[in-house]
């Protein structure tokens, strides 16, 4: 008996539900946008900027790795904007026609630095990784992080990429590098400046990349094929490309395209 | 404690709380039938039901994605059929959690269905029992240690479901966003006391029920 009760209990919570999703549905003007993670808290707070200026209207977020939420987005989910980190998931999307055409945009860069745990003194800068003090090096792995790619250009331009190749310990994505240096693991390590920014009594940004020293770091947003609400997710996007938009995200160390 | 970390709670436990019934009732039939029956391919069933506790999640999010996207083999005509996705959803995060804590539920309860009298069970033939009454009334009680720690190992399971989950439900603040969900997302972002508050919550909550998975499977009988 006792298990027929817990039977119709479930069926009536899961019936709640089910009508709760649909009256969801009816709710128009409303988006999702699917953004790298390292953009939470900038298009969080742009997100609820665009529902105070556009009242009724919601903005709901998805957040994960650039190359997750191209294959969520080839899958089929109800995806209504797209930011991602690196140009090469947004040139995919485009090449199988999975973007509306023409609302593709940049609408942020963002810099690549040398970091080191507050302690360390003797780091000044990118060719001070030759010292033979230096033992560990935090990069993420070129093969798969866009980040370890762009840090491997660098040392190649400092002319250090075969003294300090023994050194490197790859992560497998870039807030990996992060946290081994907060934590000590690892001497210095690269990362964006977005990500130092994050945790700033623990690292100090030691040395910033040359701009000609890597492919910069652009990010692309733009809309979605199969959207209901076009309207809706265009003006998302234009709201991240005003001036607006764009002071939120220097707030969080995003520089201009 | 603020909204989105009880959001999270209450979604982590209603989505361990529905993949846990389903995983039960599939788990037992599964199980009974691994355990009692013998057919061809029996353990390439087992081995399918089997593969997602070894496989990446992520990989098993990518499966079900294949399968379950809009674009999906079975999703898609789901989609057209009723203009409605899984994707994106908490029933999507319930689906994960299934699937990974599935087996789970059929590896124990396997197990202890196989180690059950076989002269008990031939006693109930004799008294002329039929297969239904004789797993109702004698072999699903006497394995019930097993299955009652199956279930609580899948629920424990079920609530610590992340990679496949991220994949096929997303990671939406409000929606989707389990605990695990909104740890990776509170330390990607650098809000380390409110990721570490979960943290702490989420190993308690898990700590409490495989203490009690011990407890049951101990007393059980």
């Amino acid at each position: 008996m006792k298990s027929r009760y817990l039977f119709i209990v479930l069926l009536l919570v899961s019936l709640f539900f089910i009508q709760q999703s649909i009256a969801a549905a009816e709710k128009t003007q409303e988006i999702t946008v699917s953004a790298a993670i390292s953009l939470k808290n900038a298009f969080e707070e742009i997100g609820k900027l665009y529902e105070t200026k556009n009242k009724g209207s919601k903005v709901s977020f998805n957040f994960g790795a650039s190359g997750d939420l191209m294959r969520q987005i080839e899958g089929g989910a109800p995806v209504d904007v797209f930011a991602s980190a690196a140009q090469k998931d947004m040139d995919e999307a485009d090449k199988k026609g999975f973007l509306v055409s023409g609302s593709r945009a940049d609408f942020a860069a963002n810099t690549v630095v040398l970091i080191t745990s507050s302690a360390k003194a003797s780091i000044k800068s990118f060719v001070d990784l030759n010292a033979d003090s230096v033992k560990k090096i935090g990069v993420g792995n070129p093969k798969t992080v866009p980040a370890g790619r762009y840090a491997e250009e660098v040392f190649t331009h400092f002319n250090i990429l075969d003294a300090v190749r023994d050194r490197l310990v790859l992560t497998e994505n870039v807030r990996q590098v992060l946290d081994y240096v907060v934590r000590g693991e690892v001497d210095a390590g690269v990362v964006y400046a977005t990500d130092a920014m994050t945790r700033p009594k623990e690292v100090s940004i030691v040395a910033t990349a040359p701009e000609q020293s890597h492919k910069p770091v652009v990010y692309p947003v733009a809309v979605v094929k199969g959207t209901k609400n076009e309207t809706t997710a265009k003006a998302f996007i234009a709201l991240v490309l005003s001036a607006e938009g764009q002071t939120i995200l220097a707030k969080y160390g995003f520089r201009k395209p | 404690m603020d909204t989105g970390t009880l959001f999270s709670m209450r979604l982590s436990l209603q989505v361990a709380t529905v993949a846990t019934f389903f995983v039960v009732i599939i788990g037992i039939c599964v199980a009974y039938l691994l355990a009692r029956q013998n057919f061809r391919g029996k353990e390439i069933v087992d081995m399918l039901f089997t593969l997602p506790l070894v496989l990446p999640p992520t990989v098993i999010g990518y499966y079900l994605i294949v399968i379950f996207g809009r674009n999906g083999l079975i999703g898609k005509t789901i989609y057209e059929w009723t203009g409605f996705t899984i994707m994106f959803t908490w029933y999507a995060a319930a689906l994960a959690s299934f699937v990974v804590a599935l087996p789970l539920m059929i590896k124990t309860t396997r197990a202890s269905i196989e180690s059950v009298d076989r002269n008990l069970i031939n006693a109930s033939y004799t008294l002329g029992n039929g297969e239904l009454v004789t797993a109702f009334k004698v072999i699903l009680p006497l394995a019930k240690k097993g299955v009652i720690a199956g279930a609580v190992l899948s629920f424990a399971r079920a609530m610590g479901e992340f990679g496949a989950t991220l994949m096929l439900a997303g990671n939406i603040p409000g929606k989707t966003d389990t605990m695990p969900l909104a740890i990776y997302s509170l330390a990607s972002s650098g809000e380390w006391t409110q990721a570490h508050t979960m943290v702490i919550l989420l190993t308690i909550m898990s700590g409490v029920f495989l203490y009690l998975a011990n407890v049951y499977s101990k007393r059980g009988t």
